[in-house]
């Protein structure tokens, strides 16, 4: 065995065992802080990224999220509904247009050769009715006698609003030129003629789009949390449990250990949340699904990625302290419950008040304590209902509070961590030196 | 680099009411193996992880050159803790490089070093296989790799042996006389008496926190009461026990095992072997590193009353060098197969000490 210097390597180690003893040691054993921590959290990276369960989980939020967004423009029939007419009701065209426009829906009408051509083209499904200009009734001129519809199975309720309101502007229009009056002068008279509303106290604009963003970054952000969280607790017991603690604990200080894990597991965290919240907002964009300006999408995004942060700092180093109490997986259940309940429970109340009533003051208080600002705030903020005085506010007081935790899980985590054995009570770890 | 002294210097710690260590001191000079032994609870695993600073000592102190160590200095000691301790599903190259690099190598010296250790070690070829996946044997490598990866100049090994074939024991053996022949000081415990009779420079015995024997270990033997062996093959059991300042300490077949207190007669002896019937054999021996630790640790019995050690059952069926010391380490063996469960293992076996007294 006493292979050393003389054994063949592999790797051109030969030769320069002068440059390497200057290499090593460069600084006498003298390790930056920043050096160990970029050396820990680099493990965790390297470590979870190159997991399995990683790497599926990443590719099925993806999928979801892309699958969800592309449902949702098939779905919700943002597309324009195809009328057909044939070329010899060719007017009818323009009337169908306006009906539609002042109906506010999107219709597109086709022309085709003859009915049997468009017959055809509902039943291929390339438009959903095809509109004939019935007989005019008792023998009068023009299109008075509405419309025969064409459809392969029924007619949609705004189609069939527009195709109505078209048909009784097409027999009035004939009522008129019958009387002697032009149809056009009629037409802007009437079109002048509406309803001015005077709001007293108005409801403030709620738009959907942003409902939908915030509820779904919130919901993000919360499955995000319940996996890299108690994923923080897990790596700390797994380096009690095969002991290597010891090992890590005679070069590096506890608070690095801890810093370090939490920095490595919150860098892959948040890329996989930018990862998914780039697919969906870029697919959402681009398929129109997501109604409001570009702008305000990245500015959302960005300020839930921020609340993302904050709220993943505050949960894992609490996760973190957690973990250090006890020495085995079996027993991490019992630990963490407390985090995932204040993760959980806020998440559950957003979720079922805030769609009904957005300015829910009971809400608009949970959303400020910073146990549950991480997950309230994206969802409110999303939503628009709350004040910026708000969100600074709770902002503050979530960042006061992880300076706090800092201290208190470096604390248990450096006196729990070295202990194994049976579950460290909190008390003792917070005070043994 | 000065002159590469470890001291471990009147080093205290109690937890609550149970005293690990009382007053521990010892020194390890450049180039020298120094065997820790002692029974379980004695305080070698505390005084190691002391060293380490993964425990704080409650007094006193462990210098290097004389100063004392810091999380520096600490970077430069090879350590390989009594619990194993490894990612087990992480690769063991990945593994010892990140380890390398946190005791503060840079990344392509810590990648030589993995190269070179892992080769010299004999596990080159499971470099990309998870730690998980390899032999308990191979894992014990990729422990001790992970110890001198850095190119330590202390080295600092809790149970290196424990649990090794005989090959591997074999190259552990060769790695620890060679960082010795490099100058590094190294202390290793172990339970395998024989094994640091033959290896060690300098012994050092625990013995309820307290170092109770310390030196070359010939010196050690010398100073220690003589013993005579005596076949007698029809003298009956007992038959020594009357003689003045002789006590019988065991039996290897037909033989008996006397110790000589001072002023013993060993013609006595031998006039009582031969009124039994013959006399094959009639000779002087120093006692074995195995017969001196039993010794001070049957000097507890008698003095403290620190139930451990001996008379205990389940002799015989240890690794545990040959012959008689198999005796005397009895209840090391048994502790060292139960390796997985001893949890904060120094306690519980401090707890086990003081459980014991009133027994």
């Amino acid at each position: 065995m006493r292979a050393g210097p003389a054994a063949p390597v592999d790797d051109g180690e030969r030769g320069d065992g002068g440059r390497e003893a200057g290499e090593r040691y460069a600084g006498d054993g003298e390790l930056g802080a920043g050096r160990v921590l970029r050396l820990v959290a680099g493990r965790e990276i390297g470590t979870r990224v190159r997991s399995r369960a990683f790497q599926i989980t990443t590719a099925l939020f993806v999928v979801a999220i892309a699958a969800s967004v592309l449902v949702l423009s098939a779905v919700g029939g943002s597309s324009a509904q195809q009328v057909a007419v044939t070329a010899a009701d060719g007017t009818q065209a323009a009337a169908i247009g306006a009906a539609a426009r002042s109906l506010d829906v999107d219709v597109e009408v086709r022309t085709y050769a003859d009915a049997a051509a468009g017959r055809r083209a509902v039943l291929d499904g390339d438009v959903d009715a095809l509109v004939l200009v019935a007989p005019p009734a008792g023998g009068t001129e023009g299109a008075g006698g509405g419309y025969r519809v064409v459809v392969k199975k029924d007619l949609g309720d705004s189609l069939t609003s527009v195709l109505t309101v078209a048909a009784r502007q097409a027999a009035l229009e004939g009522q008129i030129s019958a009387l002697g009056g032009d149809p056009a002068t009629v037409g802007r008279a009437v079109a002048t003629a509406g309803v001015e509303v005077t709001a007293l106290r108005p409801e403030p604009e709620r738009d959907g789009s942003r409902l939908l963003l915030g509820l779904v970054a919130g919901g993000l952000i919360y499955v995000s949390l319940l996996i890299f969280g108690p994923a923080v607790a897990q790596s700390v017991i797994e380096e009690k449990t095969s002991r290597v603690v010891e090992l890590l604990l005679a070069v590096i200080r506890p608070w690095q250990l801890m810093a370090g894990k939490v920095i490595g597991i919150g860098v892959v965290a948040l890329g996989q949340l930018v990862l998914i919240g780039v697919v969906g907002v870029g697919l959402g964009l681009a398929s129109g699904e997501l109604d409001i300006p570009a702008g305000i999408a990245v500015g959302s995004v960005a300020l839930a990625l921020l609340w993302y942060l904050v709220g993943f700092a505050m949960y894992a180093l609490m996760f973190a302290a957690a973990g250090a109490l006890v020495s085995r997986q079996e027993d991490a259940g019992g630990v963490v419950a407390p985090m995932i309940s204040a993760i959980v429970i806020p998440y559950m109340l957003g979720f079922s008040v805030l769609p009904t009533s957005p300015d829910s003051g009971l809400i608009g208080v949970l959303a400020i304590i910073p146990l549950f600002a991480p997950i309230l705030m994206p969802m409110v903020i999303g939503i628009g209902s709350v004040a910026v005085w708000q969100v600074l506010l709770a902002l503050v007081l979530t960042l006061a509070w992880i300076v706090v935790l800092v201290w208190l899980a470096g604390r248990v985590y450096g006196n729990a961590v070295k202990r194994s054995g049976t579950r460290v009570p909190i008390r003792d770890a917070l005070r043994a030196a | 680099m000065g002159e590469g002294r470890l001291e471990v210097d009147a080093v205290s710690k109690c937890y609550g009411d149970v005293v690990a260590l009382d007053e521990m001191s010892f020194e390890v000079r450049a180039g020298e193996l120094f065997g820790f032994v002692g029974s379980n609870g004695a305080g070698k695993t505390t005084t190691m992880r002391i060293i380490l600073g993964v425990l704080a000592a409650d007094a006193g102190q462990v210098r290097y050159d004389g100063a004392p160590l810091t999380l520096r200095t600490r970077r430069r000691i090879g350590y390989m803790p009594e619990e194993r301790g490894l990612y087990p599903k992480m690769k063991v190259a990945e593994q010892l490089h990140y380890l390398a690099q946190l005791h503060g190598l840079g990344p392509v010296a810590a990648r030589r070093a993995v190269a070179r250790w892992t080769e010299r070690l004999g596990v080159a070829a499971r470099r990309d296989d998870e730690v998980q996946k390899l032999s308990l044997g191979n894992q014990q490598r990729v422990q001790l790799a992970a110890a001198l990866v850095h190119d330590p100049v202390v080295l600092v090994l809790d149970e290196p042996f424990s649990g090794l074939d005989p090959v591997a024991v074999d190259v552990m053996s060769e790695v620890l006389r060679d960082r010795r022949a490099a100058g590094v000081p190294v202390v290793f415990s172990s339970h395998q008496l024989e094994l640091v009779e033959r290896l060690c420079d300098r012994v050092g015995i625990v013995r309820a926190g307290r170092m109770v024997a310390c030196g070359p270990v010939d010196e050690l033997r010398a100073g220690g009461g003589g013993r005579l062996v005596v076949d007698a093959p029809d003298a009956p059991a007992g038959w020594a026990d009357g003689l003045a300042g002789v006590r019988a300490r065991g039996w290897e077949g037909s033989r008996t095992v006397l110790e000589l207190g001072p002023g013993a007669d060993d013609q006595a002896v031998l006039r009582a072997a031969l009124a039994s019937g013959p006399v094959r054999e009639f000779r002087h021996r120093r006692p074995s590193l195995a017969e001196l630790f039993r010794d001070v640790v049957s000097g507890s019995d008698a003095r403290g009353g620190g139930g451990d050690g001996q008379g205990q059952g389940g002799a015989g069926d240890g690794d545990d060098g040959g012959g008689q010391s198999v005796v005397a380490a009895s209840a090391e063996v048994v502790r060292t197969e139960s390796d997985a469960d001893a949890a904060g293992d120094d306690r519980s076996g401090a707890h086990v000490e003081s459980a014991g007294r009133p027994a």
